[in-house]
């Protein structure tokens, strides 16, 4: 079957299978690899993208589901060349080693703080108990989206002293 | 982790999707926000031959609260029910319990009808529906039906459906303006399905006695149960610390769990206890709910 959507602002066609997954769809088809797979079955969240800017698991998606809709991959976060803020201030805290999860976490934080910018670490943290991390132990992953609230238009974060090293280059 | 294959239609209509469903033959099944059904066919549980996706069909999606209580369409979301303030006060225990069900991505794509028609034991939205004397109403080209929620839930994963029928709405009945209700349950992780959970209401007498009491657990069995037993221990009774215990000691004497990797039988059989005890205390409203009153 064929399906047309739009992905990161760009319309875009794919001849799948009605059982192609949107995930394997955008990467096998599409070549965004951004979009990480980890379970296939709805645990993990690494493969989260957001869908009319709700944030949903691709892997439990269908391509031919999403026909006419857009799509908002982790490749549509940055500026170019630039970080978007969000991405910025994952690195400036480590919220990533591994970086399997970090397609998902992104994605997830940025549909979250672009209808919530005002999200408070309870619901940062609810909203991100969908995604599994293996690396990081999720405090800097936390306290990344937290930092990056104000660039959404919610409040500063005044968060942990320890979190910062100053001139934000670490390592 | 890939499903098998199947055939895909996206009617535009409920009699174009129930048409569907009765030419398959059973071999057709209806695609909601696929947040049970996919991981069934990644895991090869199922083979349908043709997955009707229920999308595009109009009037499935809406929340309607009236004088026969709030009707939830099939294809309301957990999201939009997070969303509608309205539920706070028409259906509270409701809106308190979907606070427990998965995860925010899960959340904005997970509906009602899949909810119901998947049946797992552990659900929030069929506890509720049980405890609530819920109605789902059922459609197919044979016609309609509504099915009392305490008939629809045969086992895990089993329901009164018929292969070709579709759920279109469950229907809550009004909510009585002196009922007290709360909603309880234990998980690992927020969002999971939790080990067991309780929703507990009733109203209070001048005497604050307990009238109309529905006890209901899930994950305490192969599907969401209305506790008689406890129901009676705590009915017609002052809700004091004696009631609630007696209450609860039925309630645990009353589930039949089983054993699986997260928890064994007899700790979920304690667990409903607590979660009866801390449902119905919670419940209470100020001053009864200060157990050293009781
Ligand atoms: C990681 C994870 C955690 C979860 N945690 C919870 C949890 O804590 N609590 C909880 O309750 N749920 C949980 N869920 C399940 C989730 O809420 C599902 O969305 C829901 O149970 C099914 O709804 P759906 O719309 O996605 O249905 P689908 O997956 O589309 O369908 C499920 C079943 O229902 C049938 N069906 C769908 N709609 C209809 C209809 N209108 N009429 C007849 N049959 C229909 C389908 O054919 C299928 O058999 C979780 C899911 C995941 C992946
Ligand atoms: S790959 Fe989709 S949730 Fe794990
Ligand atoms: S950084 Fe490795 S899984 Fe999160």
């Amino acid at each position: 079957m064929k399906v047309r959507f739009t992905v990161n602002d760009k319309p875009v066609s794919a001849e799948v299978e009605p059982r192609t997954t949107l995930s394997l769809c955008l990467r096998d088809h599409l070549r965004l690899t951004g979009t990480h797979v980890g379970c296939e079955h709805g645990v993990c969240g690494a493969c989260t993208v957001i869908i009319d800017g709700e944030a949903v698991r691709s892997c439990l998606t269908l391509a031919v589901q999403v026909e006419g809709r857009s799509i908002t991959t982790v490749e549509g976060l940055a500026h170019g060349e630039d970080l978007s803020p969000l991405q910025a201030s994952f690195r400036r805290h480590n919220a990533l080693q591994c970086g399997f999860c970090t397609p998902g976490m992104l994605t997830t934080a940025h549909a979250l703080l672009t209808e919530e910018p005002h999200a408070d670490e309870a619901r940062v943290r609810e909203v991100l108990s969908g995604n599994l991390c293996r690396c990081t132990g999720y405090i800097p992953i936390v306290h990344a989206v937290l930092d990056a609230r104000v660039a959404y238009g919610g409040p500063a974060w005044t968060g942990e002293a320890h979190a910062h090293h100053g001139d934000g280059e670490q390592r | 982790m890939k499903p098998p294959k199947f055939d895909y239609a996206s009617p535009d209509s409920l009699a174009e999707a129930l048409e569907l469903l009765a030419r398959g033959q059973g071999e057709a099944r209806p695609l909601a926000g696929g947040q049970s059904l996919m991981p069934v066919l990644a895991f090869r549980l199922a083979a349908p031959a043709l997955l009707v996706d229920l999308r595009q069909v109009p009037g499935l999606d809406r929340i309607d609260i009236g004088p026969d209580g709030v009707r939830l369409g099939a294809r309301v979301r957990w999201r939009d029910i997070e969303r509608d303030a309205r539920l706070c006060t028409a259906a509270p225990l409701l809106a308190e319990a979907i606070g427990h069900v998965a995860h925010y991505q899960i959340r904005n794509r997970g509906t009602v009808g899949g909810s119901l028609a998947h049946a797992d034991p552990a659900a929030e939205l069929p506890g509720i529906a049980v405890a609530s004397d819920a109605l789902v109403e059922v459609a197919s080209v044979r016609g309609q039906r509504t099915i009392a929620a305490g008939d629809f839930f045969l086992g895990a994963l089993s329901t009164a459906l018929e292969p070709d029928e579709l759920i279109t709405a469950l229907v809550l009945p009004p909510w009585p303006a002196r009922r007290h209700a709360a909603f309880e349950e234990l998980s690992r992780r927020r969002g999971d399905f939790a080990m067991a959970g309780v929703a507990v209401g009733f109203e209070l007498d001048g005497n604050a006695r307990a009238t109309g009491t529905r006890i209901a657990a899930i994950g305490a069995a192969d599907r969401p149960l209305r506790l008689r037993t406890a129901e009676s221990a705590l009915d017609g009774r002052t809700v004091d610390a004696r009631a609630i215990a007696e209450a609860a000691a039925a309630a645990s004497a009353e589930v039949d769990p089983a054993d699986d990797l997260h928890a064994s039988a007899a700790y979920r059989r304690n667990l409903v206890g607590v979660l009866v005890e801390r449902a119905i205390a919670r419940a209470c409203p100020p001053p009864f709910n200060r157990r050293e009153a009781a």
